[in-house]
């Protein structure tokens, strides 16, 4: 069996609270050993003075557009744009065309990342057949396929009766359900936050309070049926104070947020740029305040992109016309660095744990922990690498990124899955 | 002195500086309507293209009679006869536009912000006909125009705009400019037709029309369109009217030597009255010449700047 | 560009006595003032077709009407002026198919503008006759035209400026010759 063998780098393992300077060996597909400098010989030595070694990246949320939308990203170039970002497992969501609201969909996507995905892929089911948000899909057998979540993302469940069966039946089978929180007569035609800057630019806007609103009702109905709920990408002040309160309660409720809530406000929306444009909206600086303080004092568990790949065609368009969605997945990594951990609102360790131990608690994955005798997912991070984002810096199969032009710091250099190392020094590594 | 831009999309984009250029400048052109021979020579041989996906047979007139007034070439791109009805997208279109040398694009469009794409898309100078509920600029500074002639300023002046200022691009053109010159601006609608937060443009907002109206220089009233009825923004146009119709009754609440403004065309008897738009406080028609005035004095303005740019 | 003032061409008593003997050519040549409008060219042709009126009106006891003609939107030059050409009033408040029109302008150079206004002119109706009065005629015609009452002739090179500067418009009240220098450092010399 080949062995690799990771020196001198600096490990940060949330699982077990590890932040110091290990070896770490790799022996087939598994971690062998986990010490203070070994003195032992491998195939391959990788110098990772002055690195930091931590368990391979999770992203809860991901669209891979495969099935249907091959032509804005395929499992193939998704998990490769992931791998460049240091992930080493993504959840993908079911709004995909079809959707994943049956055990076939569930087997294809499997299928399709077992034979072109470089990383762990884990599929996300639909809540309701057909994300219509009426009759519930086939959960448990999705779930026996390999599913290890629900949810409609994309769309959602305005009517409160249904979410409530909805939970329920998947506590049945102990699938937590995530959700995408927006009152849609609320928001209705908007394309923006409400505010200063859609009054200016005469835009129709979205309050916040349809965000606000819908994880009430969520929390509300977590309550009632003691059921797992994480939501999806929150953006406003209030959702971080409503999530906070519920878990003081006990409500077994969790949640996610996404590098542009810390990152952008609705001023990045300037003149018109649809790679500005998502749901929720990019909401004030007080928002940005708030959800860096959820994500401190752990009211936001995980921090995943919600890469949404979509074409030139449906972004160099009318603002109103423009297709809803960022990627995120090579920047995600990055923007944790620069915002959070540079600017002293986590630790490094508790930024790590965002992104693998806390997503892989949530979704019951052995994955997102560094322990000897497991699968070998791991990313080597150059915390001193600068790279400025340009057109050229993306390996998703589209470009809308809202940080292209930026120049920030932190960097996946090394990515290894199940043993494998898919990238090195910012290649790909083929096997 | 010349305009520090190849477009015109906004009055947000415009300095005091640039806004008093252009209204000093449209005076001469004005001048010129009272000339047996209305027309000029300054834009010969230069090409005025006139992009409408919306019907708007004023503004498209008064934009053709001023290029016309030049001595512009101009062509007419409406949407029911271009290929925008086989879904041809808004840049595609304007770069064919563009591909016919076309040297000014005048763009109306229902959504905002598309004047901007084009203007990012193309090397024409581009002129904002009106982009959704974003801005109307050559409306605004005929505006101007007709206030600073008939007030002899603007400067301290109070200017209330009555109506759907959620939907009015007329409104924030106005409030830009209003502001850079100097007015005193107030909207008055009912809550639903003013959009949250848009005191951050430096206005006064008011519920109540007598209120509103105390002590102001100009009425400038919006046209309502009936679909708000539908849209839960008003109950009907008659409780509009009730509330915010501009009647004589209510002229006596402003100064007695308010001016009356519109941006037309009108719903008499909706959110003005016939005796007010025919009254003699009303420069309504006016606006309507000024607007032909303003636009010459634009298209002047962008086509001796390009020059000059293309020379260095 | 920098200028380096070289010649007084003309002073104050020198640009009175001059309007006043070109007024009685303007008259005589027209065999009386019947029929006769003058229009100045802004910007200095305006002050000075207002002195010829009035030195006119000081000879016969007429009001002549006066014009004022801006030519900005007539220029063959919009492609190459250095600055935009800010655009300045017409006013001829009167009608003038038949009249005898006097044309005034401060410097006839290269006969340009004289063309624009000439062109400008007819579009505001069909008069008897058109005259040219200016107070220079520099020479380095571009155009075939030439005035038919001159304050002064100047021959200037392609080099210098001739400025006239009027009081209803300047500070000063005199012609003078000014040399263009090719750079900014030449001035020191
Ligand atoms: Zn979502």
């Amino acid at each position: 069996m080949e062995k690799i063998l990771i020196k001198n780098g600096r490990v940060v393992n949330p699982d077990n609270k590890i932040d110091e300077v290990l070896d770490i060996l790799i022996e087939g597909s598994k971690i062998k050993y986990l010490k203070k400098p070994l003195s032992i010989t491998a195939d391959k030595i990788i110098n990772a003075q002055g690195k930091i070694v931590v368990p391979g990246l999770i992203d809860m949320h991901v669209h891979l557009r495969e099935p249907g939308r091959e032509d804005e990203e395929t499992i193939a170039s998704g998990t490769k744009a992931a791998a460049m970002g240091g992930i080493t497992s993504v959840c993908c969501m079911a709004n995909t065309n079809p959707c994943i609201d049956n055990v076939s969909g569930v087997k294809f996507v499997l299928l399709k990342a077992e034979k072109e995905g470089l990383i762990n892929v884990f599929p996300i089911g639909s809540i309701t057949k057909n994300l219509l948000g009426k009759e519930l899909s086939s959960m448990g057998e999705m779930s026996k396929a390999g599913i290890v979540a629900v949810s409609d993302d994309g769309n959602l469940i305005m009517n409160a009766k249904i979410m409530r069966r909805a939970l329920e039946y998947a506590k049945t089978f102990n699938l937590p359900t995530i959700v995408h929180c927006e009152d849609l007569n609320l928001s209705h035609n908007g394309v923006m936050n409400e505010g200063k800057v859609s009054a200016i630019l005469g835009l129709a806007g979205i309050p916040r309070e349809a965000e606000n609103i819908m994880v009430a009702r969520d929390i509300a109905l977590a309550n009632l049926t003691g059921a797992k709920l994480h939501i999806a990408h929150v953006s406003t002040k209030e959702s971080v104070t409503l999530i906070k309160e519920a878990k003081r309660k006990g409500i077994k409720v969790t949640c996610e947020t996404c590098p542009h809530y810390f990152t952008l406000t609705e001023k990045n929306v300037g003149k018109y740029n649809t790679n500005m444009k998502m749901k929720p909206p990019l909401r004030t600086q007080t928002d940005i305040n708030a959800i860096k303080e959820g994500l401190a004092e752990g009211t936001i568990d995980c921090i995943v992109s919600d890469h949404a790949p979509h074409l030139d065609i449906e972004k160099n368009t009318e603002f109103n016309l423009a297709a809803f969605g960022i990627i995120g997945l090579e920047t995600l990594l990055p923007l944790i660095m620069v915002e959070l951990v540079e600017k002293k609102v986590l630790s490094l360790s508790e930024a790590i744990k965002k992104v693998t131990l806390n997503p892989a608690t949530i979704l019951g994955l052995k994955e997102g922990r560094l322990k000897k005798g497991e699968y070998a997912n791991l990313t080597i991070i150059d915390p001193q690498m600068e790279l400025k984002i340009g057109n050229d810096f993306f390996h998703s199969k589209c470009k809308n990124s809202p940080f292209i032009g930026r120049k920030l710091k932190g960097f996946a250099v090394t990515t290894i899955v199940e043993g494998r190392i898919v990238m090195e020094n910012r290649t790909f590594v083929s096997n | 002195m010349k305009l520090k831009n190849k477009d015109l999309l906004g009055l947000e984009n415009l300095d005091k500086k640039e806004i008093q250029l252009i209204l000093d400048t449209a005076g001469p052109f004005k001048e010129l309507f009272t000339r047996s021979v209305k027309k000029v020579p300054a834009l010969r041989g230069q090409t005025v293209v006139l992009l409408f996906y919306e019907p708007s047979t004023r503004t498209r007139n008064s934009f053709e009679l001023a290029a016309k007034r030049l001595s512009a070439d101009s062509l007419n791109v409406p949407i029911s006869t271009s290929s925008v009805v086989k879904g041809e997208s808004l840049i595609d279109t304007v770069k064919t536009i563009e591909a016919m040398k076309a040297d000014f694009v005048i763009i109306r469009h229902s959504m905002a912000g598309a004047a901007e794409i084009v203007s990012r898309t193309i090397k024409s100078s581009v002129i904002n006909a009106g982009d959704g509920a974003h801005e109307h600029p050559t409306q605004g500074l005929l505006d101007l125009f007709t206030i600073r002639e008939k007030k002899g300023k603007i400067k301290g002046l109070k200017v209330t705009i009555i109506g759907d200022i959620l939907h009015s691009r007329v409104a924030r053109s106005n409030i830009w400019g209003l502001k850079k010159m100097g007015a005193e601006v107030r909207v008055c609608a009912p809550a639903t037709l003013i959009p949250p937060e848009i005191e951050s443009m430096g206005v006064e907002v008011f519920y109540n029309l007598e209120k509103a109206l105390n002590d102001v220089d100009v009425i400038y009233t919006l046209r309502i369109q009936l679909e708000r009825q539908k849209e839960h923004l008003l109950p009907s146009l008659r409780e509009y009217a009730e509330f915010y119709a501009i009647t004589n009754e209510r002229l006596k609440y402003a100064k007695d030597d308010c001016l009356v403004m519109h941006p037309g065309p009108m719903n008499r008897g909706v959110e003005i009255f016939g005796e007010v738009a025919d009254g003699p406080q009303s420069v309504i028609l006016e606006q309507v010449t000024n607007g032909i005035a303003i636009r010459m004095a634009v298209l002047y303005l962008l086509a001796g700047r390009k020059q000059i740019n293309s020379k260095d | 560009m920098v200028f380096r003032e070289k010649k007084i061409i003309m002073n104050k008593s020198e640009i009175d006595r001059t309007i006043k003997r070109m007024a009685h050519e303007i008259i005589e040549k027209n065999y009386g003032v019947e029929d006769l409008v003058i229009i100045g060219i802004q910007n200095r042709g305006v002050p000075l077709a207002n002195r010829l009126a009035f030195k006119i009106k000081e000879i016969e006891s007429v009001d002549i009407p006066v014009g004022v003609l801006d030519i900005t939107l007539y220029r063959d030059d919009l492609n190459s002026a250095a600055d935009q050409p800010i655009v300045r009033e017409t006013k001829i408040p009167f009608n003038i198919d038949r009249k005898k029109i006097v044309l005034v302008d401060d410097v006839l150079f290269t006969g340009r503008t004289i063309r624009a206004a000439l062109d400008e002119l007819i579009d505001f109706g069909r008069p008897k006759l058109i005259r040219l009065a200016v107070l220079i005629d520099r020479g380095n015609r571009e155009f075939p035209i030439q005035p038919d009452f001159v304050g002064k002739i100047f021959p200037a090179s392609i080099k210098e400026l001739i400025c006239v500067e009027l009081k209803e418009v300047d500070d000063n009240e005199r012609v003078i010759l000014k040399e263009i220098l090719e750079n900014a450092h030449e001035i020191k010399k």
